[in-house]
């Protein structure tokens, strides 16, 4: 039973990812979207880290962890930036009363 | 098997996300999201990183989102009303994504021969377990860096603390 999957089905299912992401991340007009978009491109390209991780591990058996540490840092500035990005959102909510980007746009009223 | 699991959890991945580009209502998206981040979970297990399988649920499906539908809770969002600058979005926005994706798609195509290809049970027996190898690297060669990052998470805190918190009113 051959049922190994290339490594390039995995890179192309980030690709999918990423592109729906950007695409989210354009046609979504709710800010917390927009946010939520960010975090799916994030994903996918976590996902394009651990599969090359996965390659390079076979060749180079120690350095081939780097990819996986990679993502690991990621996941933590992922986090930092979850928690300061809905903070800047509720305090836009406090002083706008909406969250439709398309009336976000001055800096200061 | 690991072509099952592949094709399994990218469909509920893929179909996750475009939820998410589909549903108008925040809270839907927020929780196809979780439905993304689960089953990317599963693809890392499946690539051999348990590691950072159990880091994607814990911490993406597990704090972020739980901040996230928090949030969207809290803010009482309601559906996104559609106004006339989403419109040139549509005409952008989706040629530009699926342009990336062709390109992204035609590099990992072209050099795919160079890639291999993954099976769950490649680990030679007696290798080390994925968590003491990436603890090993991570704690002697990059303990500076992972100093840094709590530092960052404590900056993190407290400009959330800052930015949420009320004005007093003079």
């Amino acid at each position: 039973m051959n049922s190994e999957v290339p490594i390039a089905a995995y890179l192309i299912l980030g690709a999918i990812l990423f592109s729906i992401g950007v695409g989210a991340f354009l046609i979504k007009r709710n800010i917390i979207s927009i946010f939520m978009s960010i975090e799916l491109m994030l994903n996918a390209v976590n996902l394009t880290f651990v599969a090359f991780a996965h390659h390079w591990h076979a060749v180079y058996p120690v350095a081939g962890a780097s990819g996986q540490i990679f993502v690991f840092f990621v996941m933590v500035v992922a986090a930092a930036e979850a928690a300061v990005g809905l903070a800047i959102i509720i305090a836009i909510f406090r002083t706008r009363k909406t969250l439709n980007v398309d009336q976000i746009n001055l800096m200061h009223n | 098997m690991q072509l099952a699991l592949f094709i399994i959890f990218a469909a509920l991945a893929i179909a996750g996300a475009l939820n998410l580009l589909l549903q108008k209502h925040p809270i839907n998206s927020a929780l196809s999201l979780v439905v993304v981040m689960l089953s990317l979970a599963v693809l890392y297990w499946s690539l051999g990183a348990e590691f950072l399988a159990a880091a994607q649920v814990i911490v993406y499906s597990g704090a972020i989102m739980v901040l996230f539908v928090f949030v969207i809770m809290l803010l009482n969002a309601g559906e996104e009303e559609h106004t006339t600058g989403s419109r040139a979005a549509y005409f952008a926005g989706i040629p530009g994504a699926l342009a990336v994706f062709c390109l992204l798609s035609f590099v990992f195509l072209r050099e795919s021969k160079a890639f291999g290809s993954v099976q769950l049970s490649t680990a030679p027996v007696g290798a080390m377990s994925n968590i003491a190898e990436i603890s090993q690297v991570l704690f002697t060669k990059l303990l500076l860096p992972f100093e840094v990052t709590s530092i960052l998470i404590l900056v993190a805190i407290l400009g959330a603390v800052v930015l949420a918190r009320k004005e007093e009113r003079e």
